[in-house]
């Protein structure tokens, strides 16, 4: 393996072609936290999103007119103002009014650290298009499904999660996996505010060596092949999840 | 192959549309702004205490920060115009049968689909050089041209994508009716499929406008100084105090969803127009 690293040294050495996060290992750690700071982002946006898309869909179908109408406005405010705005509203405006807290280091911390705001500020984002898409698979279970589940004595929580829900969930597999993939492309915004994903450690790697060209296209090159991996997979699921006959 | 049943296990999925915010419609939008931003000032005008209340630092910057976002919409159009006639050309490419030519058509469009729209706009900020030499004429590029170059790319690939997208959804009787009438390829695309395609691309380009709308903002963080900058700014001349944030970014906020919501609205408009009833 440090073969295979020294190699690219010497590769740098012949020809300039600067690779530092494959043959330095400092900047090879910081490219690979960066690497998993920005899955881990994009699995912790996935799950509060989907509990968002979930509970909010949920609330959409229910009877009371105000809980309809304040997920409606949550819906329209979310998908019609810049993600980045939004994610500087929470970290700059809410962020400074919560209370600060004593760190490790006896100094004083804001209660939630730019990972945090990230994470909640791109799941309200991605959570306003997924409750969308969670009503449009609901609406796909006809009534008489749901008739037959009362019929049968079935309460209407039970009713949402073991018979609505698992039959919208393959309906709406494909605009899921589109609003999944566009979650992952949205955490590079969390550079914004200094989280240490993927964008912000290949910047701090070309600040220190000045090889902007090659990071660049590194990095397309590494986001081109972690959302096509993605596609993928997501497309072998789509096919093992679909309802034969339909759709 | 559809069956006729009175108890279907699955109703056919609907495309989502979104609901109306609090029943407003297009119309709604602007009135309720000014009747916003104009009672905010006159709630706030009052409790003066030496300092500008934050109504009135915020109505002072106004104007400066709509100047900002004038530019967000002149970069945000420009790039729409030019990433739609590359992208139209993209995706005619693809539905190509010259087989290199739709696959380097198709590689393209799904790199530049698949790439975040933040590192492509770095990607044109750091990569493109700041003036070119064309015969000796040197041609400036200021970072705002070079924003609206990065932005058009994944733009590109997306109306590349819509294109294909309208014309594979087109029913393929449309060829074959064509076909039986003698006419040739090019024929068929330029009189038959593509009118008819205008109307199904339609609404996903306006939405996809409406994302590159919200997109420009990304534009601030590689320097361009429109709305966000300046905000930015505005908030370091005012002192950095934490009390103005929340409605400085909040009239960010607002401004853009003012400019998108009629525009999501329309668009949801022209699809129940435009819908197909089979």
């Amino acid at each position: 393996m440090e073969f295979f690293f020294e190699w690219f040294r010497v590769l740098y050495e012949e020809t300039g072609i600067n690779l530092p996060f494959l043959y330095d290992s400092y900047d090879r750690n910081r490219m690979f936290n960066g690497f998993l700071t920005t899955i881990w982002l994009s699995l912790v946006c996935l799950f509060f999103s989907i509990v968002i898309g979930i509970v909010g869909a949920w609330l959409q179908g229910s009877s009371f007119k105000w809980s309809r109408r304040i997920v409606n406005g949550y819906i329209q405010l979310f998908r019609n103002t810049p993600p980045l705005v939004q994610l500087y509203f929470f970290y700059f405006a809410i962020g400074t009014l919560l209370p600060r807290v004593e760190n490790d280091w006896g100094g004083q911390s804001p209660m939630l650290g730019s990972f945090a705001w990230a994470a909640i500020s791109l799941s309200f984002f991605a959570g306003a298009f997924n409750v969308e898409i969670f009503r449009s698979g609901i609406e796909a279970v006809p009534k008489s499904t749901v008739e037959a589940a009362e019929a049968l004595g079935f309460s209407k929580l039970q009713i949402y999660k073991d018979i609505t829900l698992p039959l919208a969930f393959r309906v709406v597999l494909p605009a899921l996996n589109n609003n999944l993939v566009n979650l992952v492309k949205t955490t590079t915004l969390a550079y914004a505010i200094a989280v240490p994903e993927m964008l912000y450690e290949a910047n701090q790697i070309w600040s220190d060596n000045v090889n902007v060209t090659e990071m660049m296209v590194f990095l397309l090159l590494a986001y081109f092949a972690l959302v096509g991996v993605l596609v993928g997979g997501m497309n072998r699921w789509e096919r093992s999840m679909k309802i034969p006959g339909y759709g | 192959m559809t069956y006729k049943s009175d108890l279907p296990v699955m109703m056919p999925p609907k495309p989502y549309e979104a609901e109306p915010f609090f029943r407003l419609e297009m119309r709604h939008v602007v009135p309720i702004a000014v009747f916003l931003i104009i009672g905010a000032t006159m709630a706030f005008a009052s409790d003066g205490d030496g300092k500008q209340s934050r109504m009135e630092v915020l109505m002072n910057w106004a104007p400066l920060l709509l100047k900002g976002f004038i530019f967000n919409l002149i970069i945000s159009v420009s790039a729409m115009a030019l990433g739609t006639a590359v992208g139209a050309i993209l995706g005619l490419g693809q539905i190509s049968l010259n087989r290199p030519l739709s696959a380097g058509s198709w590689f393209v469009t799904q790199f530049f689909r698949n790439a975040p729209w933040l590192v492509l706009l770095f990607f044109a900020m750091f990569l493109l050089p700041f003036e070119i030499d064309l015969f000796g004429l040197k041609i400036p590029f200021p970072d705002w041209f070079k924003a609206i170059l990065g932005l058009s790319l994944p733009v590109m690939a997306n109306v590349s994508e819509i294109v294909r997208g309208a014309v594979r959804s087109l029913p393929s009787g449309q060829w074959e009716a064509a076909e039986s009438l003698a006419y040739t390829r090019r024929q068929t695309l330029w009189l038959i499929i593509l009118p008819q395609c205008v109307k199904r691309m339609l609404p996903p380009w306006m939405n996809l406008y409406s994302i590159l709308t919200m997109a420009t903002v990304l534009a601030s963080i590689v320097g361009v100084s429109e709305v966000m900058t300046l905000t930015g700014r505005a908030l370091s001349a005012e002192g950095g105090r934490p009390e103005l944030l929340a409605p400085f970014y909040g009239f960010v906020l607002l401004l853009f969803f003012i400019y998108c919501y009629p525009i999501a609205r329309f668009t949801v408009w022209l699809e129940k127009k435009f819908a197909v009833i089979n």
